[in-house]
Order: structure tokens, then sequence, then C-alpha cells
């Protein structure tokens, strides 16, 4: 009974869509402003998701079964992520062991929801979409994992939530050293890679492949992928604090780290012009990486 | 009112079908866009794909091949789906109605929610006709 209200109410489902859709409005709101606009009220993306509960779905021919499951899948791996981060922080005792492995494999499916979805389609411009997103899934898992195994160095080999927060809050949030500050930056930027947000969302392009892998989705199945992105930019930045900076764990604090990385990310997204997808691997796999390993390296000298 | 309706008239997502215009209607709508007018503060984007959309802005004069291509893509569109005709060309073919390439009206091909004339119209009146759309689909319930 405790579990199935983690898992759909208060960290898990209803509490994540809330945060998600409310800072979804946040990144909406700020691009409006940077570009001088006004931006849409509040509601806006809740009012979306409504609409397009009413909306036809019109599932193309030929389609299989995995066109309407696939957008499920995603929203239920990456509820359980957001389910886990939240009872972490709620008390760090008491997380199972490893759950840091779980939630780096968690944090996967989404991204594979969407190849699995788009492929089902069989739309040509989808089809490019997914191809893209496989590549750019292979392109930032690999500086991400080097960046999280500089944070599990840091906190002397433990591979949970629970032991990682433990440490930072013994010992100092692991942004202030050295190597825990390259391993944020690099950890921001596959977080942007993630999110499918500007400079790298290939995927989905709306200028050169029309919608990429969402080109065939309408009503009902939309509108849980959209939920399934807005959940993600409530989850990323999570999980970013829990790694790099949770040495202060109070509401206040944590709404300002929260906001803190979401701006990062904004300004990110709203200063760079989209890159290509070979541009994309070769950033991720070269200079990127290369920081993952030094990081890493700097890591075990302690520093 | 209901609450998909309400939902529905706060949150249009239009897809531009140009069906062979002169692009200053095109032009015009960018407009819409842009921090003076600024239309995402009434919750209307701009959809890349049609399966998204819930209004077709149609502009110009509709050929023999153009006439089939908006026939499709309004029967792809997920229902309730409007359709705005923007431009005189769009809603009365004007000079272009005794021309040979021209076989029809947009109104011929899909069924038209709101006519908005000018050539181009003014983003303003753009704007007035869509809040006369958003009344008409809550009128009529």
């Amino acid at each position: 009974m405790k579990i199935l209200f983690n898992y759909l109410i208060f960290p898990g489902f209803l509490f994540s869509a809330f945060a998600g859709l409310l800072s979804s409005w946040i990144d909406r709101k700020v691009t409006a402003r940077i570009q001088w606009r006004t931006g849409p009220p509040w509601y806006q993306n809740f009012i979306d998701i409504i609409k397009l509960f009413g909306k036809e779905t019109i599932v193309p021919e030929g389609a299989k079964l995995t066109f309407l499951l696939s957008p499920f899948l995603g929203i239920l791996s990456l509820v359980l992520v957001s389910t886990i981060l939240g009872k972490a922080l709620q008390s760090p005792l008491e997380s199972f062991a490893a759950d840091l492995i779980v939630v780096l494999y968690l944090l996967m499916i989404p991204g594979i929801s969407l190849i699995v979805g788009a492929f089902a389609s069989r739309n040509p411009l989808a089809s490019i979409g997914a191809s893209r997103e496989m590549k750019l899934i292979l392109a930032y898992e690999l500086p991400f994992i080097l960046s999280v195994i500089t944070v599990v160095i840091k906190s002397a080999g433990a591979i949970g939530l629970g032991p990682i927060i433990n440490h930072q809050i013994n010992s100092g949030s692991n942004i202030a050293s050295l190597s825990g500050a390259l391993a944020f930056i690099i950890a921001i930027l596959c977080a942007q890679a993630k999110l499918g947000f500007v400079p790298f969302d290939v995927s989905e392009a709306e200028q050169e492949i029309v919608a990429g892998v969402l080109i065939e989705y309408s009503g009902l199945p939309l509108a849980v992928f959209r939920l399934t992105k807005a959940i993600l930019v409530y989850t990323m930045p999570l999980l970013l604090i829990i790694l790099f900076w949770a040495k202060d764990l109070s509401i206040a604090a944590l709404i300002g780290k929260y906001v803190a990385i979401l701006a990062m990310i904004i300004l990110i997204k709203n200063t760079n012009p989209r890159l290509r997808i070979d541009q994309i691997l070769r950033f991720f796999w070269g200079p990127l990486a290369a920081c993952g390993i030094i990081a890493v390296i700097l890591a075990s000298f302690g520093l | 009112m209901n609450l998909k309706l309400k939902a529905l008239t706060k949150s249009i997502w239009v897809f531009h079908a140009a069906c062979s215009p002169c692009n200053n209607c095109d032009i015009e709508i960018l407009d819409l866009l842009t921090p003076r007018h600024d239309v995402e503060r009434f919750g209307i984007t701009l959809a890349g794909s049609v399966r998204h959309a819930d209004a077709l802005l149609v502009t110009g004069v509709p050929n023999y091949k153009t006439k089939e291509r908006l026939k499709k893509l309004y029967s792809q569109a997920p229902q309730p789906c409007l359709v705005i005709a923007i431009g005189s060309c769009a809603c009365g073919r004007v000079m272009f109605r005794d021309s040979y390439n021209s076989p029809c009206a947009v109104d011929e091909i899909v069924p038209v929610s709101v006519y908005i004339p000018g050539c181009p119209p003014k983003p303003e009146a753009m704007i007035a006709g869509i809040a006369k759309l958003i009344e008409k689909v809550k009128g009529k319930k």
C-alpha cells in the first residue's frame, strides 16, 4: 500500500508530473523572455496535456502494437526513477543497495521507448529520427557513466544513492572539488542530450525531419510522451543534485538548487544552435569522454 | 462548457498548410510568433507534424496538385480539427477565379471554420479572426 502510494502519488507519478509540467512551463517562459516575448501562462502545459487526451488517436496503417505500448513503457520506468530519487532524498538511510545502477538503466528506457515507437510507426522520417536517437544514446551514455564513476570513486566506492548523499552530507558536496566540478559539467551536458534539448535535439529536429520520432503520434500516446519528457525535466536535475550537490538538503535549498540547474540547462538550450549527429558523436566521445577520464583520474588521486 | 472544449480553445496548435500562396500571408503568419504579437501567450504554437495539429492554416489558391495534398492533410489530422482560411486567395480566389490552373476554392475541398480576408491580412486581423473562431467553437458546444 505504502509502495503504491509512493509510486503513484507522492514522490512518484502525480507529484513528478506536476513538478515536471511546472518546470516545462519555466522552460517555455524563460525561453520566451530571452526572445523578448511574453510567454504562456503557468497552466499552459497542463492544458496541452488535457487537450491531447481529448483528441483522436490515429494509428497509422500497418503499425504494430508496440506503437501504442511504447509510450507507457517509457513513462512507467521514468516514474520508477523519480520515485527512487524522491525516496532517497526523503530518507537516505533506507535506500536499497546499488540503486544508482538501477536508476542509470531505467533512465535509458524512455529513449529506447521513443526508438521502439518511432520504428513501429513505419514513417520514414520517424525512422531517421529513431536512428539519430539511437546514436545519441550511444553518444551520451559513455561520458555520463564516466562522470557517475567519478562520483562513486569520490564517495569511497558507494553505489547507492543513500550512501552517496550521506557521504556528501558528512564531507561536503562533490561539486566543490576539482574532479567533481569537471564531472558536473559533463553530466549537465549529458542531461541536456537526455532531455533532447536544443544543441542535441536531432531526433526531434522540427525544421528538418518535421517532428522526427513523434511524427505519427497523436492524442493519448502523444500526451504520454510529452508527460514523459516533462517528468524527465524534473528527474534529471534532481539526479544531478543527488550526485553532485547534496550537502544541504532542506526544502528551500533543494528548490533553489533545482531552479539553478534548470536555469543552466535552459540557458544552454537558448544560446546554442543544433548540432549534426556526427558532430554530437564526436563531441561526446572526443573532448567530453576525455574530460570524463581526466575526472576519474583526478578523483582516484583524491582531488 | 466541458473541459475538453475549454482545453482545446486554450491550446490551439496550428499546422501551416501552404496551398501555392505568394508567401505574403506566410510571412504575416510568422509575424504572429514574433515578440510584437507573440501568440504563445494564448497557447498557440506551430506544430511540425499534422498529427499534432488542432487547426490548419490554409493560405493561397489551391491548384491541381495542392488540391489533393490539402484533402490528404485534412484526412490525416486528428479530429476535432479546424480549418482557418487566411488571405483573400484562400477565402475566395480573388483574381485567380477564372485561371486555368485553379480548379476550386479552399472551402470546396475542406470545411472552413473561419475566413480571414486581406492581402495579406494584418497580424491583428488574424488574432481577431482566431478570437472569433474560439467564440464560435464555444457557442457550438
